[in-house]
């Protein structure tokens, strides 16, 4: 038996099929896995992503320390709401975890962290805190619902008091702010607009009830799998983790070599790669039928010096219902395609090497 | 609860067999296995005329999340796969004891006794593994 979260009661309500994620007994759908994909790609779908790990960091160096602990700069977040992606790199530029930070005022940081890396980044991040002076609770009491879909967002706001409707309506997209005991923030893991509600574990049955009632879809991880893929979002723990770097992970726009002199756990070990060498994390489509899955071997083209065939790894790969095909990330030399070979059960499969996302946001197909 | 036709035999990987009146069998996976997978996307299926033993990994379906194995509960040679799955896979999903049938097998030889479950037989093995 698993961790439970505030609405796990609700998910059995539904009729959900209950997996295991990272240790927490998790929604994986709710009937129809396609139906909840397609619910987010065309009107709204909302999902118990209560998971995941809340950490609010407060202390006057609380910028320092995340400037430091960060790949990415957080310095880049100057109005308070903002929030950025970033990578939490060891020593040697292993990724310990991708996470979102906000910046709520200029002693407290709020982090979002992945479920199954919550034990481990706490103890990193608790090591460091404390020569920087800083606070690490982990908000154990909040719960969180994403609310993803063209139509997300209007049917959120009657959630809300009428004079918050438009501060919320006005909130722009990587933007969060409190709305008394919630805060609301448009960020989300789809590829589709939508907000995401951080709110005290007992508020949460009640809004996922009034969301039913607005006709939005509940969407287990199934579909979440499928909708950040076809998004072009990496997964932590399928397309990097602690033994690649971002530079090989797709995530090099994450990682702020500038302003210089900023001092950050991996800047060293990322500034001596040569970006020419190397693997690189790819999208691929598989051109017959078939599906990608993560493992699967990659087969490039012949190298020109060298000759020999180069060989990669899907890291995520599944059937795309937006494009009705197999989709995937794999992580292969620098320069492959425009196509490779899949080794699928023993028998060679032809792709082609596209530049994710696969679906770009707003895209009806 | 899931459907388990009196009319059919089963095996423990939840493949069932329809006997044909002329001798030759009908195989697919049962609902119990369908709902256990999820939406199905893609199905692999022998080519015709590939001999079979029974317990042989003979046929691939992947819902959205997994690749899955189904093995043939008999010895015999394909004599067709369902055209259908091609285009259409969610018909494992949506009437996996008819219209999602996957392969019609000629045996080569009597299905041995004791390899395959009556109906009564497997609904209790469904009720065994729920608890």
């Amino acid at each position: 038996m698993g961790l439970k979260t505030p609405l796990y009661d609700t998910h059995i309500h539904e009729g959900a099929k209950i997996v295991d994620f990272g240790g927490w007994d998790m929604p994986l759908h709710y009937g129809s896995q396609i139906e909840e994909h397609h619910a987010v790609r065309r009107d709204a779908g909302m999902f118990d992503v209560s998971h995941m790990a809340v950490i609010d960091l407060t202390g006057e160096r609380v910028r320092d320390l995340l400037r430091y602990l960060l790949a990415n700069d957080v310095g880049k977040l100057q109005s308070p709401g903002k929030a950025l992606y970033s990578c939490m790199l060891l020593a040697d530029g292993g990724v310990i975890d991708d996470l979102i930070a906000f910046y709520l005022t200029p002693a407290w940081f709020r982090l979002i962290v992945n479920a199954g890396t919550r034990d481990k980044d706490l103890a990193w991040i608790r090591v460091h805190a404390t020569s920087f002076g800083v606070a690490v609770s982990e908000r154990t009491d909040l719960a969180m619902i994403a609310i993803q879909g063209p139509h997300a967002v209007a049917k959120t706001l009657p959630l809300l008091p009428q004079e918050q409707c438009a501060a919320a309506l006005a909130l722009r997209p990587f933007v969060g702010r409190a709305f008394d005991s919630w805060f609301i923030a448009r960020t989300g893991y789809t590829g589709e607009d939508g907000f995401e509600i951080i709110l005290p574990a007992a508020d949460a049955p009640q809004v996922w009830k009034k969301m039913r009632a607005q006709q939005v879809l509940p969407v287990g991880l199934g579909a979440r799998d499928t909708l950040r893929l076809e998004a072009g979002m990496n997964l932590y723990g399928n397309d990097m983790d602690e033994t690649c770097h971002p530079m090989e992970s797709g995530l090099a726009w994450t990682v702020a070599f500038d302003p210089p002199d900023r001092e950050f756990i991996g800047r060293s070990a990322l500034q001596a790669l040569n970006a020419k060498e190397g693997k690189e994390l790819v999208g691929l489509m598989l051109e017959g039928r078939g599906v990608l899955r993560s493992h699967q071997r990659v087969i490039t083209a012949p190298d020109a010096e060298e000759g020999a065939f180069g060989t990669g790894t899907v890291t995520s790969g599944s059937f795309s219902p937006t494009l009705n095909r197999s989709i995937g990330l794999a992580r292969v030399p620098r320069g492959s395609g425009p196509q490779v070979q899949i080794d699928i059960r023993g028998q060679l499969h032809g792709a082609i090497v596209v530049k994710p996302p696969f679906v770009p946001k707003g895209n009806r197909l | 609860m899931s459907n388990v036709p009196s009319d059919l035999q089963y095996t423990k990987n939840h493949e069932w067999v329809r006997r044909l009146p002329n001798g030759q069998v009908e195989i697919g996976i049962t609902d119990h296995a369908q709902s256990a997978l999820g939406d199905l996307v893609f199905v692999e299926i022998p080519e015709v005329g590939r001999r079979l033993l029974a317990g042989e990994a003979c046929a691939v379906v992947e819902s959205v999340k997994a690749a899955s194995d189904v093995y043939s509960p008999v010895n015999g040679k394909v004599l067709a796969g369902n055209p259908d799955l091609a285009s259409r896979p969610e018909l494992l999903n949506q009437d996996p004891y008819a219209a999602g049938w996957l392969i019609r097998i000629e045996l080569d030889s009597p299905i041995a006794a004791s390899t395959l479950m009556n109906a009564a037989e497997y609904a209790q093995q469904l009720a065994a593994e729920a608890t």
